[in-house]
């Protein structure tokens, strides 16, 4: 990592009180980006998406979130006004969420979403914003772009939910850019060009990159750097490259449950999850 | 092994030369263009392919829920019919690729697993929506939270409990575990393919993971644009012996995220 970090995090916390109990979904963590591809992976429910979420100020009420630091790029997100916030959140920090077909506004087409995203942060007219959104529905591989950009949001299909949110949340040129599973909808052909755009605008431009994914196999791969959540805390950080050979007993189980075409093993090994992990 | 070519009787779900158009003129697309397939009693059948080459739409198709323009689709040996009848949805329960627009939002998971209940009046609400919830790795504790209120995952784990829950003969199955980690993927995979050799139940199962259709199907339909690129088996996926080009790229693709020179795509792939 070279220079000041993109983002710190220090000691976050996301909590909810419901009447049946308070759900801590994140509980203390800590982590730096630079302009980097950090990969966080992680048992479902463990917190990773709400982490997302509070970094975006995204959190759904009742939820609260604390933290000791969340910096972006010199901007202390804790104190900032709300006016400076608006400018960074959905401009300079996007976040393309788990569920796209149904964070995308409904009574909208998916052109007109884009277009919508790229001039409330950039100046600019109707024209060049259209311009730009068919760019970006093309990059994301899209088989008919300008058929894509009439449809609403329920007449595409899972992956093109994927790819069109995708394209919204880089159409701004986010220098911090958190992808929730963005990819698991995709089939792999496609998956590979998608995230040949990710990879492009963190090596060429110097983009951050949060990707959230369960997909190891695909993490190790495309990321440098992993965190690996369990019931709202890290419980290991380690070179991408490295998590075959990962220390931690949630992790290492995690890569033997994965079915692969090379074995059948049957039934899949599952994991035996202890208490003493959730720390 | 059973053929796209055997008659109707013998399949518990047969679909003949489907055709689905949405929209006209500019807008007009075909969907799904002339697809076969039939699945056998007990059999469990993959679909994968490119995105939006109509998968999720032949998984609709069959619950009504598709305009279709032409074809044939028969379950248990009879046509369907339209509407589809009670009878219809005692036999083929569907999980939808996106739990969040399945799933009533203003009703707690409680409620969601009770209402198919009531509908087709079965008993033991209380024991069968706990048993149920636990089968996908939910504790009691998650009963009385609303969709919003959970993780993706744990979201997509709901939709499969209320689709087991009817205890149907045919489960259609799109993208069921493509929001789970790969400890929960484990236990659902595992949880299906018992249920499939207890209870002899058939399944069509979407996902764009190569490694869970080979786990969980004997032959699968591989898609491209509306149509039917090649129709193979698990045994072949696992061999890399699938007879089409478009196959082989998938089958590469899947190894993972390399810096190298993009995978070669096979001409007309490419979008364009
Ligand atoms: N609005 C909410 N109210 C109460 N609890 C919530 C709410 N949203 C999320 N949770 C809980 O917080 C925890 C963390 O959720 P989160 O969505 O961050 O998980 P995740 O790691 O993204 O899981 P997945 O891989 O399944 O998407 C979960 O146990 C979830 O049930
Ligand atoms: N209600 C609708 N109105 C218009 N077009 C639709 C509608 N539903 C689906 N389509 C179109 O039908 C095509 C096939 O979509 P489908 O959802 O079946 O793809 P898929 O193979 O499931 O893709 P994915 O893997 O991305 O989920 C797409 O071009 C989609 O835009
Ligand atoms: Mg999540
Ligand atoms: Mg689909």
């Amino acid at each position: 990592m070279t220079g000041k970090p993109l983002l710190e995090v220090e000691n976050l916390k996301v909590r909810f009180h419901l009447r049946t109990g308070t759900v801590e979904a994140v509980r203390g963590l800590s982590f730096t980006l630079g302009r980097e591809r950090l990969g966080i992976v992680g048992e479902s429910g463990s917190g990773k998406s709400q982490t997302g979420r509070a970094i975006l100020g995204l959190t759904p009420p009742p939820g609260e979130v604390r933290a000791d630091r969340l910096v972006f790029d010199g901007t202390d997100l804790l104190t900032a006004p709300r006016r400076t916030l608006r400018a960074l959140r959905g401009g300079r920090m996007t976040m393309v969420m788990q569920d796209p077909k149904f964070s995308l506004n409904p009574v909208m087409t998916i052109g007109e979403q884009i277009v919508e995203a790229y001039r409330a942060h950039r100046k600019a007219g109707r024209a060049e914003a259209r311009d730009k959104a068919f760019a970006m529905l093309e990059a994301v591989k899209m088989r008919n772009p300008a058929r894509v950009f009439s449809l609403y949001p329920h007449e595409v299909s899972g992956g093109m939910g994927q790819r069109a949110m995708i394209a919204m949340m880089l159409v701004t040129d986010p220098d911090l850019l958190i992808a929730d599973e963005p990819t698991s909808a995709l089939d792999v052909t496609v998956q590979m060009e998608v995230l040949r755009i990710l990879d492009e605008l963190v090596g060429a431009r110097g983009m951050g990159l949060i990707f959230i994914s369960h997909d190891l196999k695909l993490v190790s791969s495309f990321c440098d750097r992993v965190l690996v959540m369990y019931a709202g805390r890290v419980v290991e950080e380690m070179s991408a490259g490295a998590l075959a050979r990962a220390r931690h007993p949630y992790t290492q189980g995690l890569m033997r449950c994965l079915p692969t075409l090379a074995a059948d093993v049957r039934p899949l090994p599952t994991l035996l999850r202890d208490p003493t992990w959730a720390g | 092994m059973i053929s796209s070519q055997t008659t109707m009787k013998g399949s518990m779900l047969q679909i003949a030369d489907l055709d689905v158009v949405f929209g006209t003129g500019r807008m007009r697309v075909d969907a799904v263009k002339g697809v076969s397939f039939a699945v056998a009693p007990g059999e469990s059948f993959g679909l994968v392919g490119e995105s939006g080459s109509g998968k999720s739409t032949i998984l609709r198709a069959v619950c009504g829920l598709a305009p279709v323009a032409a074809g044939r689709i028969a379950v248990d040996g009879a046509a369907v019919t339209n509407p589809r009848s009670q009878t219809f949805y005692r036999t083929v329960q569907m999980v939808f690729q996106d739990p969040y627009g399945s799933l009533h939002p203003r009703h707690t998971v409680d409620q969601i697993l009770a209402e198919p209940l009531a509908i087709h009046g079965l008993g033991n609400t209380e024991e069968r929506i706990v048993a149920t919830l636990k089968d996908v790795g939910l504790g009691p504790s998650f009963r009385f939270r609303y969709p919003h209120q959970l993780s993706g995952g744990q979201r997509q784990r709901v939709a499969i409990a209320r689709a087991l829950i009817l205890e149907p003969k045919i489960l259609l199955l799109d993208e069921p575990t493509s929001a789970l980690d790969a400890s929960v993927q484990a236990e659902v995979l595992n949880l299906l393919d018992r249920l499939r050799r207890e209870r002899g139940l058939t399944y069509v199962l979407v996902s764009h993971d190569l490694a869970v259709v080979a786990y969980l199907c004997e032959r699968l339909l591989v898609m491209r644009h509306g149509e039917t690129v090649e129709e193979t088996t698990a045994a072949a996926l696992r061999a890399g012996t699938v007879a089409s080009d478009y196959a082989r790229t998938l089958i590469a693709a899947s190894r993972g995220f390399s810096r190298g020179e993009p995978v070669a795509q096979p001409a007309g792939i490419a979008a364009q």
